[in-house]
């Protein structure tokens, strides 16, 4: 059996006083990717962002461990030194702070040459903007082939990808579709995988390229659902979440019994 | 000559380094140098560019003393009165159709302690010229009094083009007060470009562009760090007195304990002048005082003037952002703060963005 890459062990999750995540329970193997569906405001985002180690969200409950280790505690940046990636959804501009000067940087830290780099962002028609302020003015399309390409340099062994598939256009999803298939290694046969990830997806168009081991449904704070990630979409497609979650339910019952 | 200033054992190099100052010829078109109140090196290396002390420049041109007192007040304080008294100083003059892309250096160096500096320049861009001056005050290490007093008078003619760039480095005890007043003809540029990244007691600094020509354009660019026990008040003005004429003032200040004030304003005189004021800070303590006084003036019904404000602090979601792609929180910090100083300084030939980088860079430890 595979070895794990992430550990999720009741995770409670406070934004200033409030509950926004409950009892998370996660496990994922490496090789692994997980499809991660759930409505807006359910906490998807929230997860994402706690595994990474926004400070904005304080963990009230649980632990975290990646590759065995508790990261619970651990600064963003260790934790992404020790091969953990992020796609922000709406990713902050900064001013005179340019694309390529956190490219550099990314390649640095991960000992890759900076010809990767130029590569990549060619591959994602991103060439343009690597001289330009990061996220300054950018399309809803262009901060996601951004991100994605921050990625790709960075070549995490777990990677994050929120909502890769919002605002883009139908020109380039089957290329953010490829790319993301190249860095979650679904190219390569099941055995030879050695980098997992979760892709958060509220309409699950993305999964028309890349697909996902199984997936999960989060439902105001809580896991609400474990299975097939398009027999889940196909659910969510036909009753709503609601309606998907209360025959998830009805199933985890009976399973249960 | 090179030489002779290296006899002067008692110079700092590194401390003019980082004013930007060279005193290489293969890289300035020309040199000027003054400690305390004498000159000790003047030479020009390019045909088309005349330098020299400002008492000898007086002796030999007739006509110089006209220029004298027509952009900045004589009368105006104490300091000027003082310096109309006894004075020296840099006369530098790029000669008509003369295009001068390596820049002259002009250095003044404060060198005894308690001294009171006293210079009046005049720099004159003739028609159709294009001349690059960076000057560096500083002073020497240890001399932790003093004060620097610069008159200066720019005269852009019709057609011209001056970048003035100026690098300040002093220490905690100096009291600099410049007062500059440019005047530009029809057509003429002028890009004044000012970095203050070290501790001083007082700077005050209030620099005038008359723009009387027409299509005359001016650019403000200053970049302040306000250390500790330093009180700064700076700003820039341009007069639109010329039709069509336009200007742009641009500022970057970061109060890491020191008091600040940055000025700005934009007097619309003419019609179809146009203007813009942009002056943003950054609080990196809790010490310290950041106050943005942006003033635009009408007098004349077509015009068109703007401005925007905003002092803020360094935005946690950034430093997240970056930590997320491996930096450090100290690392994201310095990018953040080098991204926000980084004003993109457009017509400025590449070898002035260098010196200016490089000053930034200097002071960067000590921001943090």
């Amino acid at each position: 059996m595979k070895e794990e890459i992430l550990r999720v062990v009741n995770l409670g999750v406070k934004v200033g006083e409030k509950k926004v995540l409950e009892n998370v329970n996660i496990y994922i193997k490496k090789g692994d990717t997980v499809a991660l569906f759930g409505p807006n405001g359910s906490g998807k985002s929230t997860l994402m962002n706690t595994l990474i180690g926004d400070p904005r969200y304080k963990v009230s409950d649980g632990r975290i461990f990646f590759k065995g280790e508790d990261i619970t505690d651990k600064e963003t940046d260790y934790r992404v030194r020790m091969g953990m990636g992020i796609a922000f959804q709406t990713p902050p501009a900064i001013s005179g702070v340019k694309l390529i000067d956190v490219l550099k940087k990314i390649a640095e830290i991960k000992g890759i040459s900076e010809d990767k780099i130029y590569e990549y962002a060619e591959y994602l028609n991103m060439t343009n903007f690597l001289n330009r302020d990061i996220n300054k003015g950018f399309s809803g399309g262009e901060v996601k082939r951004s991100e994605l390409l921050q990625l790709l340099v960075m070549n995490p062994d777990f990677a994050m990808l929120d909502e890769p598939d919002s605002g883009v256009d139908l020109e380039n999803i089957a290329l953010i579709g490829e790319a993301i298939k190249k860095l979650l290694q679904r190219d390569l046969p099941k055995k030879e995988r050695e980098k997992s990830g979760i892709i958060i997806t509220h309409t699950g168009n993305i999964l028309d390229y890349v697909d996902a081991d199984y997936g999960l449904i989060l439902y105001k704070g809580r896991i609400a659902c474990i299975g097939d990630p398009y027999y889940i979409l196909e659910e969510v497609r036909k009753n709503g979440y609601e309606g998907c979650v209360k025959k998830c339910l009805r199933e985890f019952k009976n399973l249960n019994q | 000559m090179p030489e002779r200033i290296q006899e002067s054992e008692s110079i700092d190099r590194k401390r003019l380094e980082s004013v930007g100052i060279e005193l290489n010829k293969e890289r300035r078109s020309a040199t000027f140098f003054q400690v305390d109140q004498d000159v000790k090196m003047v030479s020009s290396f390019f045909e088309g560019v005349e330098i020299m002390s400002i008492r000898d420049a007086l002796k030999k041109y007739d006509w110089l003393k006209d220029y004298f007192w027509k952009a900045v007040d004589r009368e105006k304080d104490d300091y000027t009165k003082e310096v109309a008294e006894d004075f020296n100083g840099y006369f530098i003059r790029a000669k008509e159709g003369a295009k001068i892309q390596i820049p002259v250096e002009a250095c003044l160096y404060l060198r005894t302690r308690g001294l009171k500096q006293k210079v009046h320049n005049i720099i004159i861009a003739e028609e159709g010229s294009e001349l690059n001056v960076i000057t560096g005050c500083t002073s020497h290490p240890g001399v932790v009094s003093g004060m620097h007093i610069g008159i200066s008078e720019f005269f852009v003619k019709k057609d011209a083009k001056l970048t003035f760039t100026m690098i300040h480095s002093w220490e905690s005890g100096i009291e600099v007060r410049p007062r500059t007043g440019i005047i530009v003809e029809d057509n003429g540029v002028f890009i004044n470009n000012y970095v203050l990244m070290s501790p001083v007691k007082i700077v005050q600094a209030y620099p005038v562009a008359y723009l009387n020509g027409e299509n005359s354009r001016a650019v403000f660019n200053s970049i302040i760090v306000g250390l500790e026990n330093s009180y700064i008040d700076v700003g820039s003005r341009a007069v639109l007195n010329g039709e069509k004429s336009s200007a742009e003032i641009i500022s970057r200040t970061i109060s890491k304990g020191g008091q600040i004030i940055s000025r700005g304003n934009l007097t619309g005189n003419a019609p179809e002048v146009k203007g813009h004021l942009e002056c943003r800070g950054l609080m990196l303590s809790e010490k310290g005082s950041i106050l943005a006084i942006p003033e635009l003036e009408a007098r004349y019904p077509n015009i068109e003037l703007s401005h925007e404000a905003a002092i803020g602090k360094i935005a946690e979601d950034e430093i997240f952002y970056l930590m997320a792609r491996g930096f450090s929180r100290d690392e994201a910090t310095a990018a953040i703060i080098r991204g926000f100083l980084d004003l993109e300084i457009k017509g400025i030939p590449p070898v002035l963005k260098t010196e200016i980088d490089k000053a930034i860079s200097l002071v960067e430890k000590e921001i943090l």
